[in-house]
């Protein structure tokens, strides 16, 4: 049905009370009472139970309209809307599912450069940690070898040095005893200096 | 033409006259028969003119259609239960012919079927035969254990038993009852405080300022009479949902 046509028949409608004004009659008896239950009065009583059976057939052309034509119409309307609610909540769902995902990887990935940037500074700072070590422990060694040529070197030094100490205080004592006496035993002398110096420790 | 003849005439409103001249006369159709077309021609327009848009966002009338629409279901489903949705096209019908029928009848010059005894028993009767053809169909020789309360002491069974009947059969006449003498009510009075105002307003010169008092009353009533369009419409459609719940699931 179009729009005007319903308006029409809206109008006609709306005209019938009108009509009814102009086709009443005068010369059948007032009715007595209520003339809903006038049943008995000639004109009103035949309008009664036809009131009836027009309600009947009227009411059963409305449930005719409404239940094959009217209701299903909106039924489906409200359905669609169902459907595209529910199609919209779920696609919110889906976007929201992606963009969490997108967000644990990109925390993962985060999670995983901070690690592996830990690890890089342990690796160079151990590795850095070793040579340190290394190189201290060489510079050790070569001091330490140092030291020892040194010591080696002074104690060959010394011993040169007391070797020519008894000399001369050997020939210095020979030399004394020899002014003193006119004559000094070589050896005697050599004997007694080496047994001096070792009294006073320093052979 | 009210005050007339006698001081007051408040029923010969409920009258009923024949329309379309002599087809309509010879075929018993009254203002009646046309308010009810009428009423089914703005029932049908409003249900499809309304969403005839299919709107995913509804308009101000298709939010209106899907309103009566939702209101109904939601009636039917909750006093029936699921079972009740096939009652629903007819639970829809019935409250929406009932509902533009008493608002109908608040218009100047229109009429309200909903008035006619005829008319409310008609719909209740047809209410009647159907829970009780639903109740046969659906548990058979069982729905008359309806009528005896299972627990009761069996003794009881010669006074339950029939007023168990009674209050079965007594539905369609209260139904039809209460709706009719809503509306009668209301119109009866409309028509004795309007018919005063015309009264009282020809009562010399201060008749027209004590007229406004009768105008106030009916300017209320007019309102009042609105509420109990919907009130009644929603109570013959529940009752009927009662009933069908009563029918499908039996207490």
């Amino acid at each position: 049905m179009t729009p005007r046509i319903l308006i029409a028949a809206s109008l006609f409608g709306l005209a019938l009370p009108a009509l009814a004004l102009a086709a009443t009659t005068g010369e059948v008896p007032p009715v007595e009472g209520m003339p809903q239950l006038a049943f008995g009065h000639p004109e009103q009583g035949r309008f009664l139970v036809a009131n009836v059976v027009w309600l009947f057939i009227l009411f059963g052309l409305l449930y005719v309209l409404m239940s094959t034509y009217a209701l299903p119409r909106v039924a489906s309307v409200l359905e669609e809307r169902r459907a595209r609610i529910e199609a919209d909540l779920e696609q919110a769902q889906a976007a929201k599912q992606r963009a969490d995902a997108a967000l644990a990887e990109h925390q993962a990935a985060t999670a995983k450069a901070r690690a592996d940037a830990q690890a890089a500074i342990a690796t160079a700072t151990q590795q850095a940690q070793a040579e340190t070590t290394a190189r201290e422990e060489a510079l050790n060694a070569r001091l330490a070898a140092q030291i020892d040529a040194a010591e080696q070197r002074i104690a060959a030094s010394r011993d040169a040095a007391m070797g020519a100490l008894k000399t001369v205080a050997a020939d210095a004592a020979e030399a004394l005893v020899a002014r003193l006496t006119g004559g000094a035993d070589r050896a005697a002398v050599e004997r007694a200096v080496g047994a001096e110096l070792a009294a006073r420790g320093q052979a | 033409m009210a005050a007339e003849g006698k001081a007051i005439d408040a029923l010969s409103q409920f009258e009923l006259a024949p329309v379309l001249g002599v087809v309509g006369n010879s075929v018993g159709f009254s203002q009646s028969n046309a308010h009810m077309l009428l009423a089914i021609v703005l029932i049908t327009a409003l249900m499809v003119y309304g969403m005839a848009r299919r709107a995913i966002i509804p308009g101000r009338l298709q939010a209106l259609a899907e309103s009566a629409y939702e209101f109904v279901d939601g009636l039917v489903t909750e006093q029936v239960g699921e079972e009740g949705k096939r009652f629903f096209p007819f639970v829809f019908s019935l409250f929406m012919f009932v509902l533009f029928g008493n608002l109908l009848g608040l218009l100047p010059y229109a009429f309200t079927f909903t008035s006619h005894i005829a008319v409310t028993f008609g719909l209740a009767f047809i209410v009647f035969v159907l829970i009780t053809v639903v109740a046969l169909a659906i548990h058979g020789t069982k729905f008359f254990g309806y009528f005896f309360p299972e627990g009761a002491p069996i003794w009881l069974a010669p006074i339950i038993v029939p007023v168990e009947i009674v209050s079965y059969l007594s539905r369609p006449i209260s139904l039809s009852i209460r709706l009719f003498a809503n509306m009668v009510a209301g119109h009866v009075m409309l028509k004795v405080f309007a018919t005063f105002i015309l009264l009282i307003g020809g009562l010399g010169v201060i008749g027209p300022f004590v007229a406004v008092l009768p105008l106030a009353i009916n300017v209320a009533l007019v309102g009042f009479e609105l509420l109990v369009a919907f009130l009644q419409a929603y109570v013959f459609a529940i009752l009927t949902c009662i009933y069908l719940h009563d029918a499908v699931h039996l207490h």
